[in-house]
């Protein structure tokens, strides 16, 4: 039953799989985010409050979700490559922080250009804005930590502590909606119960919230080929699948 | 030969405490460096701002809450740092004692020298402010809450930086988001406190902040000491 | 279609860099990701190349 787990643990594995993975994910991210955009864009109809501004609305909720979900993953990653001492953790981890960051700076962008004509401002120093700003912070705070070290396996584990104490942040963000009074709207697919808003409006939005999970993992598996690569450079695997196969697709 | 793991865990608490202080104490200068530190800080807000008395209440909590932030963290900086660097941290860990008992000795003994030490300055710095007296308690009891959480936060900080060169900027990078909460609940409790309505719900907060932070930042502190020791 | 499109209801100064700062962020993500997973290879070749003594 764990041969799985154990797979999953071993680097050569790890890389061969991640290389195989990555078209399909990367096509099957273009399948959805395609639909998702072209739904969301033209089709679906203006909100009677927002009017046409609510079609922000497919990239800030994804992006935030992800900005969230990818963090989990680090954190995840992380504490599995501190307690089992399984250095794929350390690559996973590695690979994913600087895309989470990447889609937390996203979702403060599109969420500041959303406010400005919604709340009349770029910025408010709302508990659901502020601690996505402090999750920025901590992905910055996590990748500073690992490359200020030396010895990367050092850095790696520094990092991982880091990444695994920083998520207590992803609740506080996740509930800041309902814990506060906060300018942000409340919670209207993430809870218990079913989603607030007009199918015609949901089912791009889940297509795009798709299709940003297909390319974060899709991303995540080039990144990790390379992170890993780093880790086992002088490995007798590596030279095999690096001299003998000049691979052409990443 | 293990000698250390002859003494019983309290009183090797006792014993790295007193030992803390100990060495604290022989360099006077470096004590009051922070206590200065947030002296200075608190001064600049209404130098650079150039408010009237009353106007700076409003601004005081948020004021007096940063300038103990950066002191805090100007001075968790070395709460490990000589130790490892002449070796004793390795001993200590060592020693027989759990490496966990050693942190938060330490930590405590910082926090007495630092934290518990601007908290009986703070009522020098809020008369400063303009802050009522009446407000002092829950200020004074916000700020014991706050320091102690900040040490800890510190310590994990601390901890995992310990063996860097520029680590004291990197240290504050990884604290001050963790610190961001405590902020907000610390100057909150502050502020209702000046308003008139009841700081109850912050202190609460800060309370359980606290609690958690105290029972399980001591385990990620020892876990960040032995990634450096290693 | 067309030009209530584009306008998107006024809103259009908005909306459309909100969308275009996210198709650069994703494209970001892809080529640096893909520049990443290159340089870790060369170096991956040059670190065997020496240890192998040239062969290649």
């Amino acid at each position: 039953m764990w041969t799985w787990f154990y797979k999953l643990a071993s680097p050569p594995y790890v890389y061969g799989a991640a290389a195989a993975l990555v078209p399909w994910f990367l096509g099957a991210a273009a399948l959805a985010l395609g639909y998702g955009l072209i739904d969301g864009l033209a089709i679906a109809p203006p909100d009677y409050q927002q009017g046409d501004a609510f079609r922000m609305i497919y990239v800030h909720v994804p992006s935030a979700l992800l900005s969230l979900t990818v963090y989990t993953v680090m954190a995840a990653a992380s504490a599995v490559a501190l307690i089992w001492r399984i250095k794929v953790g350390h690559a996973v981890s590695a690979a994913a922080a600087p895309i989470g960051a990447s889609f937390t700076l996203l979702a403060l962008v599109t969420g500041s250009l959303w406010g400005r004509p919604m709340w009349g401002t770029y910025w408010a120093w709302d508990p659901r804005l502020t601690s996505e700003l402090i999750l920025l912070f901590l992905y910055v705070g996590v990748m500073s930590l690992r490359s200020a070290f030396e010895d990367p396996e050092r850095g790696d584990r520094a990092a991982a502590l880091l990444a695994t104490v920083g998520v207590v942040n992803v609740p506080i963000v996740h509930f800041s909606v309902v814990w506060w009074n906060s300018l942000h709207q409340g919670a209207t697919i993430v809870k218990l119960g079913a989603p607030s808003m007009a199918g015609s409006m949901l089912w791009p939005l889940l297509s795009m919230w798709l299709g940003f999970m297909l390319f974060f993992a899709a991303v995540l598996c080039i990144r990790l080929q390379g992170e890993v690569l780093n880790r086992e450079r002088q490995t007798k695997w590596v030279r095999e699948a690096i001299m003998v196969r000049r691979e052409v697709k990443s | 030969m293990n000698v250390g793991s002859q003494v019983g865990s309290i009183e090797a608490f006792t014993l790295i405490v007193r030992r803390e202080l100990c060495l604290s104490f022989r360099r006077p200068d470096q004590l009051l460096q922070p206590l200065v530190f947030f002296l200075i800080v608190t001064t600049l807000f209404p130098l650079g701002l150039s408010l009237q008395l009353s106007l700076l209440r409003d601004m005081a909590p948020g004021v007096l809450w940063v300038a103990a932030l950066l002191s805090s963290l100007l001075s968790v900086d070395s709460l490990f740092k000589s130790d490892a660097d002449d070796g004793t941290l390795e001993q200590l860990a060592l020693c027989g004692q759990g490496l966990t008992v050693i942190v938060v000795a330490k930590t405590f003994a910082h926090w007495l020298v630092s934290g518990a030490a601007l908290v009986l300055v703070s009522p020098v710095v809020g008369t400063a402010l303009g802050i009522p007296t009446g407000v002092f308690p829950t200020m004074m009891l916000s700020l014991t809450l706050g320091t102690l959480t900040l040490s800890w936060l510190g310590a994990i900080g601390a901890g995992l930086t310990v063996g860097l060169k520029r680590g004291n900027v990197l240290l504050s990078l990884i604290v001050l988001p963790l610190a961001m909460p405590l902020l907000i609940f610390g100057a909150g409790a502050t502020d209702r406190a000046i308003s008139g309505s009841s700081a109850a719900g912050a202190l609460y907060f800060l309370a359980a902040l606290c609690v958690f932070t105290c029972t399980l930042a001591p385990f990620a502190a020892t876990v960040a000491l032995r990634i450096t020791l290693e | 279609m067309d030009n209530t499109f584009w306008s998107m209801g006024g809103y259009a100064r908005y909306v459309w860099p909100c969308f275009a700062f996210a198709c650069a962020v994703l494209a970001w993500n892809l080529w640096s990701a893909r520049r990443y997973h290159a340089a870790a290879r060369l170096r991956a070749q040059r670190a065997l190349q020496m240890a192998g003594g040239g062969e290649s």
